[in-house]
């Protein structure tokens, strides 16, 4: 209670600083996250006999003498990725429009300015909420079911378990939000602003830079994640 | 350029002061001038249509602050808009939204600043400042620092930032970039001895520097290009660390 109230003797709580962090630093690590993560689903389109010994590599085949691996393994980082995934849901809803008029207000303004960086964001809300329902599915399946992650099984779940429209539309929410995201962190604490490549003469600071690589980053997952859906999709039909 | 083309002017006018009036978008036609400024146009409008047309200028040359609205969308100076920008000659003018409505384009920025002031203390704290020698010579600064701190000094709080900020707009005690750039402005200044904790006391929450959602309206609409971004920035990472 005394945290609430205004008066010179009592300082103001550092939790809003701390929550801040801890949104940002969980974005940040779930954002590099997918994108490893998706690197790795990719390797479907080099094979299957290469998604097999990637995934058993992530069960740590290679400590194990008999070459199965620790489906536990797999288990806790589920496990982790998830508890980061809840917390960075639960700061980050915070930001969103809570009411009616907020919304219309956001709205309003979208389409008064036209204006990039502030409709990305509204992205970011909708990919968000997105994510909320398709994210805890797709984690609650993994942590389920460690140790049956293969080109076979995957491509089961993907059509008789019908997961392969949630994967679609999962994968633009992800890739859309986590790239918007990384360069909204570079943004937002100024990460690039002092480097002196960004700003020489004609160059004119890391922002216009760092919209280009985000957009291109954002183009190259959705490809790799589309090619991937869909080898898996054809894999799971032939079944 | 084409010459003798006729504008139009699509102008919100309403006044809260008379009762009964609702806002309306009103269209008036105005022949270009070379080198015309929506300022020009404005003023041609007040004397040769409509003299109750109410808008609020100065200095005409951008460093008043005084005539920011939305301009076809975007805040801007209206003094250093020309009309030549818009190739279709149709331009929509309104109030800046998130200030107070005196009337047509006219909003009170002017009250809304002062609080912001008031709120970050936008003035020297020294603790010793009464007990100053005045036979010494003031120290003397960084030139470095100097031109930072007259970087910042440059706003003119035309309010274009807090117009452009959705955030704002969405969460009405929102502080705001031209909040945040006075405080950096203070917190560079090696004459001010507040401490970190101290401008934490100020913004230090979500109505401060942690509510910034990075939207970025402020460092794009801003007349005078000052470095929002980079500043909120800084003022971020000072505060997120502070014990």
């Amino acid at each position: 209670m005394e945290s609430l109230i205004i008066h010179e003797k009592i300082k103001k709580s550092r939790l809003p600083a701390r929550l801040d962090l801890i949104q940002s630093g969980t974005g940040l690590i779930l954002g590099l996250f997918m994108w490893v993560h998706m690197m790795l689903v990719g390797s479907i389109v080099l094979g299957k006999g290469v998604f097999n010994f990637v995934a058993k590599t992530m069960e740590l085949s290679f400590l194990s003498s008999t070459g199965h691996g620790y489906p536990a393994a797999v288990f806790f980082a589920v496990l982790v990725v998830f508890t980061l995934f809840v917390i960075h849901a639960a700061l980050g809803v915070r930001k969103f429009p809570i009411s009616w008029k907020q919304h219309a207000i956001f709205r309003n303004q979208m389409a008064m300015m036209k204006h990039e960086d502030t409709n990305l964001w509204y992205i970011q809300v909708l990919t968000a909420f997105i994510m909320f329902f398709l994210g805890s599915v797709h984690l609650y399946v993994m942590l389920t079911n460690p140790g049956q992650i293969n080109a076979e099984l995957s491509a089961a779940r993907f059509i008789t378990h019908n997961m392969w429209p949630l994967y679609l539309v999962l994968l633009f929410a992800v890739e859309l939000h986590g790239t918007i995201g990384l360069y909204r962190l570079a943004m937002k604490w100024g990460w690039f602003d002092k480097l002196e490549w960004f700003n020489q003469e004609d160059r004119g600071g890391a922002r216009k830079y760092l919209k280009v690589l985000k957009n291109r980053l954002t183009i190259f997952f959705l490809a790799l994640g589309l090619l991937a859906w869909l080898v898996f999709t054809v894999i799971g039909i032939r079944l | 350029m084409s010459d003798e083309r006729i504008l139009k002017f699509h102008i919100l006018r309403y006044n809260p002061q008379v009762k009964g009036d609702v806002p309306t978008m009103k269209t008036y036609e105005v022949k270009e001038a070379p080198g015309m400024t929506i300022f020009i146009a404005l003023n041609d409008i007040r004397e040769n249509h409509d003299p109750s047309l109410q808008f609020d200028f100065i200095c005409r040359a951008g460093i008043c602050g005084s005539c920011a609205m939305i301009i076809n969308g975007h805040p801007d100076l209206a003094c250093r808009t020309l009309t030549s920008k818009f190739p279709d000659g149709e331009i929509k003018l309104l109030p800046l939204p998130g200030f107070e409505l005196i009337g047509d384009l006219s909003v009170n920025t002017g009250k809304f600043m002062r609080a912001m002031s008031e709120r970050v203390e936008s003035w020297i704290h020294d603790k010793y400042a009464d007990s100053v020698d005045l036979d010494r010579l003031e120290e003397r600064m960084e030139p470095d620092i100097a031109e930072q701190i007259y970087e910042l000094e440059r706003c003119v709080e035309c309010g274009c930032c807090v117009s452009a900020c959705a955030t704002k707009r969405m969460r009405d005690g929102f502080l705001t970039a031209v909040g945040f750039m006075r405080l950096a402005r203070y917190a560079l200044d090696p004459r001010d001895k507040r401490s970190d904790e101290e401008f934490y006391e100020i913004v230090g929450d979500d109505e401060g520097v942690f509510g910034c959602m990075t939207l970025l309206g402020c460092q794009d609409y801003c007349p005078k290009d000052l470095p929002h971004q980079t500043q909120i920035a800084y003022l971020r990472r000072r505060m997120a660390l502070v014990k």
